[in-house]
């Protein structure tokens, strides 16, 4: 039995330390906003804050997890800079297919939270890890830039 | 339109000929009724398949199309509203259930969503649909007040009579409008009193997908359901021989083992287990025939057939007599790879099978076809199978095969819970359906004035629509798709011969690939107009232009492009900017690309330019949105995108190996809309079929290289 606190509430995960992050939140925890693409960590479709920091929920076991701060896609909203990414992303349509974008938004947010100015370069390195088939690369980084002069 | 909507009433739909993104757009000449006793028991208002109003004032659009992120969902509910007279915050889009007869798509003649055709079959059929619904409900109102109906107006779902000062919503007018005849001819508005059409609103779709809310196929969760992936067999048509699975069985968390002839499915309480159990099997194969199946034998196989003479597609003139009188003549050869799709949703299905029926939760471009899969797979008539589908996360073409369908309800039958059945990433790639190899011979032969005289151009290659979509071949063999955008192109071209080979190579199921025949056949087309026009020393925007003159929408993309792009403005060394013009899903693309190479002759894309008029634009922002995405799902396979078998097997297996375009990879595009109020044309196929010579014809400009193989790559000795 696992106690993990996933967006500020204690839950008891009846599952294993080595289970990685995202089965738990996905497949016990019933939080399937986070999202599967690849399982090694290559297209940041599962990525989640871990005490604020961007984590790959693919490779991380739970157990790592363990009296950390989980947040998801669920709950970043409750952020500052979680609600102002989620309004840029309405604000210029970026979302197409939108599997994606849970992964996405959580990268951006956490890029946000640390540089509340970030130059293009500074959106290459903490994006580039996220994959997007539809293309919406472009819409990405002006919603980023308009989220950060919000 | 020989019968009115109002003599109609049963299923019948008129069906077409299958036919892939082409322009010759044939609408369909009746709406499929919903059942008038249904409508009257159920207090709600049912005038057609598409539209459902309910006394509680819920004004329900089913969506014949489904989202897998082009938009169609707020396109299609923007034409039912602007005809109904409703705001788009009033209504809610549902999933049509699978009906061929009602939901066939009129352009497809079958329940799919593809070829770009969404747009350009919904803007007569759904209009009409709902004009018809508005008038029934205003008959309604005039009805119950006794005036003449031509006194109403509509504002918001709110019917008025302003000379008595009378009001009444729809809500309120469900139960007569129910029972009275509808309207015969129902009028479409002015398109002067548009409020929604040609605005740019937003999407219905996006607010719950950016709060992770939005649930996927992979995302159902039911009560006691288990999750399983898969192993299938590594070469096709090979089988399972012998299966060890006491270590799997060992695994925490795993419930069940489970085997097909050529499958085995671990089943777990969570995905992890099940994937550990997977990678604990012992498994023997038979690969069968195709077990010493290597790439070069492939291409090789292409290449033998294409000396081959085909069959002919299009014959003008006597392009052979006419070479010989060439003053430019030239050939080529151009080759492009099997694709994978690879949608960011890993392919995945749940089904629940009961002795009485069978459920189904996936997302799925075919969902008619995703109900026979189940049936087939489970021995129950399709009428006691329920698909589920879902907001799809990516199609691309891949959603149009339900083989993952059948495959799981072949497992899902053994054990008495529902069944979630998830690919692995690398399961995706590696049994995938693939686009098409083609090998192309083409040649031309220019006059001394620069004018084509000659044109030659044969295709080898797989059969998609033979597999797929029988009814869809030409009468004389040809496969339609395998010549689209290749038997027309948009130039004045004095003699031509276009033919096909059909090839079909071993160890692969070819399949349906975003921008289908178009994005294999502009690719040859653009690139091969690209090396005329260095043969005959000129620029490739000047050339283009002198044999567009009877073309004037795409003379008018191509100047917009250019003019937009600065052609012809001094650009870095090493830097070249390509120029391609196309006409395909019924709409005009034209598109400048400017790429980098660098010194290990690697390329930079640096900017994309399109210039496109797809007729009337029914969402502005969202024929944006498909151009952009459209410009890199095809620059990503331009640079990347090959898969390639050895022993049999898919050698590519992830990301790492089958790439994707990165944000760092991605530059500045920019689209540039023409006013138009043509017919509207279709759009998510296009910036993918446009983006391969763009930059083909872009690295010429930057080396002097011209590459003739899909992904572009320079050979070795070219660097420096």
């Amino acid at each position: 039995m696992l106690t993990l606190t996933i967006n500020g509430e204690d839950r008891q995960l009846d599952v294993a330390e080595d289970v990685p992050l995202l089965w738990v939140l996905r497949d016990v925890a019933g939080l399937t906003g986070t999202k599967f693409g690849c399982g090694v960590a290559l297209c940041g479709a599962c990525t989640i804050h871990l005490d604020g920091q961007p984590v790959r929920s693919c490779v991380m076991a739970a157990g790592g997890a363990v009296g950390r701060k989980i947040t998801t896609i669920e709950a970043i909203g409750e952020s500052d800079a979680g609600a102002k990414i989620q309004q840029a992303w309405l604000a210029l349509e970026v979302v197409q297919c939108g599997y994606c974008q849970s992964g996405q938004i959580m990268s951006a947010a956490a890029l946000l939270a640390a540089n509340p100015q970030p130059s293009d370069a500074d959106i290459d390195a903490a994006m580039s890890g996220n994959i997007c088939r539809c293309g919406t690369y472009r819409r990405i980084r002006a919603a980023i830039k308009q989220a950060a002069a919000v | 339109m020989s019968e009115t909507l109002a003599t109609r009433d049963g299923p019948s739909v008129n069906r077409r000929a299958f036919f892939v993104g082409g322009a010759a757009l044939v609408l369909a000449a009746s709406l499929p009724m919903g059942s008038r006793i249904a409508r009257a028991a159920a207090a709600t208002f049912e005038p057609n398949a598409f539209i459902r109003i309910g006394e509680d004032g819920r004004i329900g659009l089913i969506m014949r199309d489904v989202e897998m992120g082009q938009g169609i969902w707020t396109g299609a509910s923007m034409l039912m509203a602007e005809e109904l007279d409703v705001g788009l915050d009033q209504v809610t889009a549902d999933f049509a259930p699978p009906n061929e007869k009602l939901y066939a798509n009129p352009v497809l003649g079958m329940q799919a969503t593809g070829g770009s055709t969404s747009i350009r079959a919904d803007w007569s059929d759904l209009r009409r649909a709902a004009a018809t619904a508005r008038a029934a409900l205003v008959q309604a109102a005039a009805k119950k007040w006794n005036v003449d109906p031509s006194g109403c107006s509509v504002t918001r779902g709110m019917v008025t009579h302003a000379a008595s000062g009378r009001s009444a919503t729809y809500a309120s007018l469900v139960p007569l409008a129910a029972t009275l005849p509808l309207p015969k001819d129902a009028p479409l508005k002015d398109p002067k009193a548009w409020t929604l059409i040609g605005t740019s609103q937003k999407r219905l779709d996006t607010p719950d997908k950016v709060r992770g809310k939005t649930v996927y196929g992979i995302d159902v969760q039911l009560p006691d359901m288990k999750i399983a992936t898969v192993a299938l067999c590594p070469v096709l048509g090979g089988k399972l021989v012998r299966l060890a699975d006491d270590a799997a069985r060992q695994i925490a968390g795993v419930r069940d083992v489970l085997r097909l002839d050529n499958a085995v499915a671990v089943v777990g309480d969570h995905f992890w287990a099940a994937k550990q159990g997977l990678d604990a099997l012992d498994i023997e194969w038979d690969f069968g025939p195709n077990a010493g199946l290597n790439q070069a034998q492939i291409v090789k196989g292409h290449a033998d057939a294409s000396s081959g003479d085909g069959i002919v597609a299009r014959l003008v003139g006597d392009p052979e007599t006419a070479i010989a009188r060439a003053a430019v003549k030239l050939d080529a050869i151009y080759q492009l790879p099997f694709l994978s799709h690879a949608p960011m949703e890993p392919i995945n299905c749940t089904v629940h099978v009961r002795p009485d029926g069978a459920e189904v939760w996936c997302g799925t471009q075919v969902p008619a076809r995703a109900q026979a899969e189940a049936a087939a797979a489970t021995g129950l008539s399709a009428d006691k199978v329920t698909v589920h589908n879902h907001m799809l996360g990516g199609g691309f073409g891949r959603r149009l095969e339900a083989e993952y369908v059948g495959i799981t309800a072949s497992f899902a039958k053994q054990v008495p819970y529902p069944l979630k059945m998830i690919w692995t990433r690398e399961t995706d790639i590696r049994h995938d359906r693939y686009r098409p190899y083609y090998y192309d011979r083409i040649a031309a032969g220019l006059d001394a004035e620069g004018r084509i005289i000659s044109w030659t151009h044969k295709v080898t290659g797989s059969s998609v629509t033979a597999r797929w979509a029988p009814p869809g071949m030409r009468k004389n063999g040809i496969d339609p798709d395998a010549v689209e955008c290749a038997e027309e192109t948009p130039y004045d071209i004095a003699s031509l011969r276009v033919s096909w080979v059909r090839h079909e190579p071993p160890g692969v199921v070819t399949a349906w690939w975003r921008g289908v025949g178009p994005a294999h056949n502009i690719f040859v087309v653009e690139s091969f107009v690209d090396e005329l026009a260095a043969a005959a020393k000129r620029d490739p925007v000047a050339f283009r232009r002198s044999l567009l003159h009877k073309n004037p929408r795409a003379l008018g993309v191509l100047e917009l492009a250019a003019e937009k792009s600065g052609w012809g403005s001094p650009l870095p060394k090493n830097v070249g900017r390509g120029v391609m013009v196309q006409f395909a899903f019924g709409s005009f693309l034209s598109v400048v690309c400017e790429v980098e190479v660098s010194p290990a002759s690697e390329f930079r894309l640096r900017r994309i330019v399109a210039a496109m008029d797809c007729g009337q634009a029914v969402n502005p922002d969202s024929v944006r949105a498909q151009l952009e995405g459209g410009l890199v799902f095809g620059m990503t396979a331009a640079l990347y995108g090959e898969i390639t078998l050895d022993r049999g097997r898919v050698q590519q297996s992830n990301f790492n190996s089958y790439r994707m375009l990165r944000m760092d990879e991605t530059p500045p595009i920019e689209v540039h809309l023409v006013n138009s109020t043509e017919t509207p044309g279709g759009l998510g196929e296009t910036g993918c079929a446009a983006a391969f010579p763009a930059l083909a014809n872009a690295v010429y400009a930057a080396t002097g290289q011209r590459l003739r193989r899909l992904p572009l790559n320079l050979p070795r000795e070219a660097t420096g």
